[in-house]
């Protein structure tokens, strides 16, 4: 009973509130507070999905990120974690590498866009390289730190069981890390759909990146905020998908404690 | 079997400068039930790990009979498995499954949590939580249960309903035992042998055999009277 209405509530609180903005926003445009040529009204933006999808471009578009940030975020997690996992085991590995994983870390992926162009040229490898290169450095000290954070009897309850060194790792610190696996994998996958955007404005000739800057050039408001708004929504519904691997039996300790 | 399956002859352990144990000489025999107390820090810990093999001492030896399980203070269940598969762990080299199925039956039977098989020890209390460990520590072949104060983190009546469970579990399936406890009641309701520790470096001050049957009462004349031994020799009752 309960839960029933705490569903309806995570639903129709937000509608209600997205409502009202909506509102909000047709009212200041119909009392003629900004001018449309800044700020387009409801009813154009509303337009310009029609013309979007019509056109085919907007699912194109959607197709050409989606696939960027799938196998950029892909090979970041086939990579990351197994790295982050011997760094996890190697005292010696991270007293070598941790220092330079954090400094590329640290470094902007805008700021390889311009490798990005030279090596891969324009297209979907540059785009793919930005999103490797934004996500699988702090993955990989997320599975360091996670690694790093497991209590040392869950080791020892393995060995007065014989579990041998395969089977630590599988059977013990990976599914001992899971639920922060899980929060970082939520975090990367953010920070790779924002930085897919960034990557197509400039390196790109299709996906939702390249259509912010083609409706930016060709001074088309209305078309810039059909695709914030499908920049958002995706966002929201990729985060959505990862947060249902929370759900699994095996990794509710991690939030219930 | 030897009928000594845990022997330490003239052991020390030093980490650095510093000399936790020094000379300690313990025999243990078969089944019998050994508590080890002492003031705290002052190495039980570091002697628990010497004769779980788990570390090694600086000098002297270490001989050990048989299978050894740990049971932990806290958490030493894995929270990513239910109460059964945490279990199952101590029954992996069981075969065939259906040995292993009856095996886990039973031994959720014993401690009285069959209709909580499936949970996880996060949806478990702290004394549920602690009959499960204690139930993997018992599964299988094991031979010698080395317990690293159980219950220090239970409430106080949970930690009295949990020394009466230990005793029958014990009576039913009769293990070797050593138990480190800075709680000297427990060790006294509990032993058939208390072992008092000195201050560090350890070494054995004292040893007080109970020759009375589990379970005990905890205010049975000669629990007190063993408890009253225990606190005069770590110098805290006249």
């Amino acid at each position: 009973m309960r839960e029933k209405s705490n569903t309806s509530r995570t639903f129709l609180l937000p509608l209600a509130v997205g409502v009202a903005a909506v509102t909000l926003w047709w009212l200041l445009c119909t009392s003629g507070t900004w001018s449309p040529t800044q700020f387009p009204a409801p009813r154009e933006v509303w337009a310009g999905f029609g013309e979007e999808f019509q056109q085919g471009r907007l699912l194109h578009d959607i197709g050409a990120s989606l696939f960027r940030v799938g196998t950029g975020f892909g090979l970041a997690v086939l990579l990351g974690v197994p790295l982050g996992l011997w760094l996890g085991s190697s005292a010696l590995a991270r007293l070598a590498l941790l220092p330079w994983i954090n400094f590329f870390r640290c470094l902007s992926p805008l700021a390889w866009i311009g490798f990005a162009i030279l090596w891969f040229g324009i297209g979907h490898k540059s785009a793919i390289f930005l999103i490797f290169m934004a996500t699988f450095f702090p993955l990989v000290l997320s599975v360091v730190a996670a690694v790093a954070s497991i209590p040392t009897v869950y080791f020892r309850v393995a060995h007065d069981h014989g579990f041998g060194s395969a089977e630590m790792l599988w059977r013990v610190t990976l599914p001992a890390i899971m639920p922060q696996l899980i929060t970082a994998l939520r975090v990367v996958a953010g920070v790779a759909w924002v930085v897919v955007v960034a990557a197509e404005m400039t390196g790109a000739q299709e996906g939702l990146g390249y259509a912010v800057w083609d409706a930016r050039n060709g001074l088309r408001p209305d078309l810039l905020a059909v695709e914030m708004i499908v920049i958002g929504s995706i966002g929201v519904a990729l985060d959505w998908l990862l947060v249902q691997l929370t759900k699994i039996r095996s990794v509710r300790w991690g939030y219930e404690r | 079997m030897s009928d000594k399956p845990l022997r330490l002859h003239n052991v020390s352990r030093s980490f650095g400068e510093v000399a936790v144990i020094q000379g300690l000489n313990l025999e243990i025999g078969h089944g019998e039930f050994v508590a080890i107390v002492g003031p705290s820090g002052c190495g039980k810990t570091t002697l628990l790990n010497l004769l779980s093999g788990f570390d090694k001492p600086t000098a002297g030896t270490v001989e050990r009979f048989g299978q050894v399980r740990t049971v932990y203070q806290q958490g030493g269940l894995l929270p990513w498995l239910t109460a059964a598969q945490n279990i199952s762990l101590g029954l992996r080299h069981i075969m065939p499954k259906a040995k292993q199925d009856q095996q886990l039956q039973d031994l959720l039977n014993l401690i009285r949590l069959d209709g909580f098989a499936h949970h996880y020890p996060h949806q478990l209390s702290g004394g549920m939580r602690q009959r499960v460990e204690i139930a993997r520590a018992l599964a299988g072949d094991s031979d010698i249960l080395l317990m690293d104060e159980p219950f220090s983190s239970l409430d106080y009546l949970t930690r009295l309903r949990m020394r009466q469970e230990l005793a029958r579990l014990l009576a039913l399936r009769p293990r070797t035992v050593v138990f480190v406890t800075h709680d000297i009641e427990e060790a006294a309701q509990l032993a058939d042998r208390v072992v008092v520790l000195t201050e560090r470096p350890a070494h054995i001050q004292d040893t007080l055999a109970i020759e009375l049957p589990r379970p005990r009462n905890l205010t049975d004349p000669a629990v007190v009277h063993a408890t009253h031994h225990i606190l005069a020799k770590l110098g805290l009752e006249d």
